[in-house]
């Protein structure tokens, strides 16, 4: 293709002359049952963005109440009881009402059945049932904040949770059951589309690698989630029956407890994280006018990413009394999950390599997401390792970490996502500048608020308390001041794309001139998403099928 | 693969997710019924005899020869596509990954320590 | 539009020779595809399923191996004739649940409603079996618990015959851990039930439905997913009997 450089940069098409499609998903029928009982993919989609955004933000205020408390060193906004049920707020809401159907049940939902070229999902009812068990999981997290909250940190520890405790375990246990059961549903409709669905001549390797991520993520939510609904169960049945299971007094072993939850939160990290990938590979494909480089090895890190993922659990439990042995064992395959992260990473900047790089907003929070991640990935890379473990980990060092993982990386790749397919979801751009701006801001604030963590942790401050010594105060003021910037980057979109959903320039159907099939059809689209099924002949990413397509077309028109 | 057959193939018909649809006959079913209650006596019986170590092994061996043949038979796995017949393949490996892994933390906790 | 990458050019051609059934759902191109999908999907469920039940039979393994003396004793004093009647009895229910099955594919709707009213009825009375045990615990005081009674394992009542104890006597400290058997014992077999109960519900359903013909014109996806369930409970118990009855039944003969 670099041969052709010149051919390959693409004209954006000239959108003052686009016009919104009579018919389509959004107005095909009306009223709020219309919605509540959909089937439709994108439909369903569009709801789980909805929520997801709420819980985002209700997510985010105990983020900053939390930061709000660790301005000053003394222990004055708030006991030290709240203090623990706001990150453990923090957390629940964030990983399983946000991060876990952060991209796959959003832009997922909405886009794989047409990225594959299929009219829907495999099994419609499923997935609306998926969203309304989210719901309920949901309610149950509410309730038990409205109640008083829990303080158990969002993993559940035994035996605090079970012995110790006096707040709403059980009520917020309930919750993520419940909502454990809508990932499996959607990652079970994944596959089963993937594996079905596909359009003529759409093969394996033909398709788009968001899909092939989502795949992989899809795989790990109906392994892993079912661990996490067991254990939860039995934490709960501990906690109101006292069972013993966890129970050292009867013979039971917490760190099973900790073998069980981690079997299910490892691979966790990797459902939040593969589907972000996957948008990333799109983004920096469509805004380098190239085919992704290696694009069969990117492919594959995906499945092998997944499958690493269920050999390193007992890497969070180090310090916890795991056997030496079992440990060094563990610590090794920790290492290799680095290498696909790594191929993934690397084969990114081959792919902006003499590629027509354009700057739009998605493409400044993908190049948010490589850098973040790969800080996120390789401070990872310490902590695998046993001897700097101990010194680092239940410091601020690991939340920095995993921060830069879970935000700098899933959160920035759900945000490329949503302004990368607003067009498509909605039928209308968002203001360019000003998201640009908050692209800018929100990189800015992350890394002000994060950085500082990592010193902080290194030095040897602990996570999880309100208060700590006066020495340490200058860098938690730094972190304060960035997590309000970074507030500040993630109301912008709220308010602005809100705005474009009326004000927006009409996008028409392929404003980015992207290759994939959803770019192909109508925006918004139609509620069947194709007119005809699509036989694919061409490979992901062919940006010289693309031209040639249109270059046909200009000449039927004229 | 021919560039022709990527163009008439709705359904995926030509690849290994699908296998032709087998309607098992009830002499078959009536087989497995004898197999399984015959596997059920036999556990029975032996858990009687001191075998010592072999005692979870045989009873461990017959279960599990018990759940394939309901697995191919009963669930039709023996008819079905090389997809489902991965699938069933995949729980059962992951259920040993849980085991084996976390195993090797029980077994090797106290090595050492003597 | 210009959507249309390229037209189907046989894209009706599977449709020759059958009407296509009421059932087919439109974003399936052929009713095979469907099929094919709602199995699949069947089978993942099962996958989770299978790690579902996995973080008990793992807890199971560990405990059983750090506190076999307890684990054999507590395993002893389950009833193994009600147990092995039990699995005769769900073997039974699965078979019929098989042929079931094979009813619809050949589209006999009389024949599949006994099927399944069988399956039912001998779904009815494993659970029935069940409870009878469970009450048994209630009354020998084996529910973990308040009322949980570690004597006999500590003090083994003396046998009329022979004058000795039916079973080596355990230290207390050994015998409290008779109660982590009974526990993963109520909660194996409650958790297996609860499938079962699960199961009992929508075969009450889908027998309404069969009785109305719905799966005897070549419709048979719910029946046969179904069966898929029914079985995989089946296999849970073909686990559950060996480990949880006849750890170690020798040294009471």
């Amino acid at each position: 293709m670099s041969a052709t450089t010149h051919h390959t940069i693409v004209n954006l098409p000239d959108q003052s002359t686009a016009e919104l499609p009579k018919r389509n998903y959004l107005n095909n029928e009306h009223g709020l049952l219309s919605w509540l009982l959909t089937g439709d993919h994108k439909r369903i989609g569009i709801l789980y963005l909805i929520s997801i955004t709420f819980f985002f933000f209700l997510g985010g205020a105990f983020a900053g109440l939390i930061r709000l408390e660790l301005l000053t060193p003394q222990p004055d906004l708030v006991a030290s009881d709240t203090y623990n049920k706001f990150f453990t707020m923090h957390g629940l809401i964030m990983i399983f009402l946000f991060l876990v159907p952060s991209v796959p049940a959003t832009i997922g939902n909405f886009l794989i059945p047409i990225m594959i070229g299929a009219k829907d999902l495999a099994f419609p009812k499923i997935n609306l049932l998926s969203w309304y068990l989210y719901l309920g999981g949901a309610l149950f997290t509410l309730i038990a904040l409205v109640q008083g909250g829990v303080d158990t940190g969002w993993t559940f520890t035994t035996p605090l949770s079970t012995h110790y405790l006096n707040t709403h375990v059980i009520t917020a246990a309930t919750g993520v059951f419940i909502v454990g059961f809508s990932s499996i549903f959607t990652g079970l409709n994944f596959i089963v589309t993937i594996h079905r669905m596909r359009a003529p001549g759409m093969t394996w390797f033909r398709m788009p690698l968001f899909v092939w991520s989502n795949y992989a993520a899809s795989i790990l939510m109906v392994l892993g989630t079912p661990v996490l609904a067991i254990t939860i169960v039995l934490v709960a049945l501990e906690r109101t029956l006292g069972i013993g299971v966890f129970d050292p007094t009867k013979g039971g072993d917490p760190l099973l407890f900790q073998h069980l939850f981690w079997f299910y939160s490892h691979p966790a990290v990797y459902i939040m994280i593969l589907p972000g990938m996957g948008v990333i590979s799109e983004v920096i494909s469509t805004f380098s006018r190239k085919r992704v480089f290696g694009y069969t090895a990117v492919a594959f890190s995906s499945v092998a990413i997944a499958l690493f993922g269920f050999f390193v659990w007992a890497h969070h439990m180090f310090i916890m009394g795991v056997s030496n042995y079992s440990a060094l064992v563990f610590s090794l395959l920790t290492m290799l999950v680095a290498v696909p992260s790594a191929i993934k990473v690397f084969n990114w900047a081959f792919t902006l390599q003499k590629g027509s790089i354009t700057f739009e907003t998605p493409m400044l929070y993908a190049f948010a997401f490589i850098g973040l991640f790969t800080i996120g990935g390789l401070t990872g890379v310490f902590l695998g390792s046993l001897g700097m473990d101990i010194h680092l980990t239940e410091t601020y060092f690991i939340v920095a970490h995993f921060h830069y993982v879970m935000v700098g990386g899933m959160l920035m790749a759900f945000l490329a996502g949503i302004h990368f397919w607003w067009p498509k979801m909605t039928g209308r751009m968002y203001p360019e500048s000003v998201s640009k701006l908050s692209a800018v801001v929100s990189f800015i604030g992350f890394n002000l608020t994060f950085m500082p963590q990592f010193i902080l942790g290194y030095l040897g401050m602990p996570r999880r308390y309100h208060a700590y010594p006066a020495e340490y105060q200058v860098l938690n003021v730094l972190s304060t001041a960035g997590a309000t910037v970074l507030g500040v980057g993630f109301l912008m979109p709220l308010i602005y794309l809100a705005w474009s959903l009326k004000y927006g320039a009409i996008a028409g159907n392929n404003p980015w001139q992207a290759t994939g099939l959803e770019w192909q059809i109508q925006s918004p689209p139609l509620t069947e998403n194709f007119i005809e099924v699509p036989i694919v002949d061409h490979e992901a990413y062919d940006y010289e099928w693309l031209e040639h397509k249109t270059a046909n077309e200009v000449t039927t028109v004229g | 693969m021919s560039e022709h057959d990527q163009y008439h193939d709705p359904s995926n018909v030509i690849n290994p997710e699908h296998a032709e649809h087998h309607v098992v006959q009830p002499i078959t079913y009536i087989a497995v019924f004898g197999t399984l209650l015959l596997g059920t006596l036999i556990t029975v019986l032996a858990a009687d005899v001191d075998m010592g170590v072999f005692n979870p092994i045989i009873a461990l061996g017959i279960a599990s020869f018990k759940a394939v043949v309901v697995i191919l038979f009963f669930m039709h796995v023996k008819w079905q596509s090389k997809l489902i017949k991965m699938t069933v393949g995949a729980g059962f490996f992951t259920f040993l990954v849980l085991i084996t892994m976390t195993l090797s933390d029980y077994i090797s906790r106290s090595w050492g320590l003597w | 539009m210009d959507n249309a990458i390229a037209t189907h050019p046989h894209e009706h051609a599977e449709h020759h020779e059958h009407v296509a059934l009421p059932q087919h759902r439109h974003h399936f191109e052929t009713e095979q595809q469907q099929r094919e999908a709602g199995s699949f999907g069947m089978w993942l469920f099962l996958l989770t399923e299978i790690m579902f039940f996995g973080g008990m039979f793992f807890a199971y393994l560990l405990y059983r191996n750090w506190y076999n003396p307890a684990f054999v004793a507590a395993s002893n004093q389950l009833n193994v004739k009600e147990g092995a009647i039990n699995t005769v009895i769900l073997i039974a229910s699965g078979f019929f649940m098989a042929l079931g099955v094979w009813a619809a594919e050949v589209r006999k709707q009389k024949l599949l409603v006994i099927f399944l009213v069988l399956t039912t009825i001998f779904g009815f009375a494993f659970l029935g079996v069940k409870a009878d045990e469970y009450h048994e615990k209630y009354e020998k005081h084996h529910i973990p618990g308040a009322s949980f009674d570690i004597r006999e394992f500590v003090n083994p009542p003396i046998d009329a015959k022979t004058g000795q104890p039916d079973q080596k006597p355990m230290s207390p400290d050994m015998a409290q851990k008779t109660q982590l058997f009974f526990f993963l014992y109520f909660a194996m077999t409650g958790m297996h039930a609860f499938h079962m109960i699960l199961g009992l519900g929508i075969l009450f359903w889908l027998i309404w439905r069969a009785n109305r013909g719905e799966f005897s014109a070549g419709y048979v996806a719910p029946i046969e997913n179904f069966g898929l369930y029914w079985h995989f409970v089946d296999i849970v118990w073909l686990f559950l009997f060996p480990l949880l009855y006849l750890i170690n039944r020798h040294p009471l003969k």
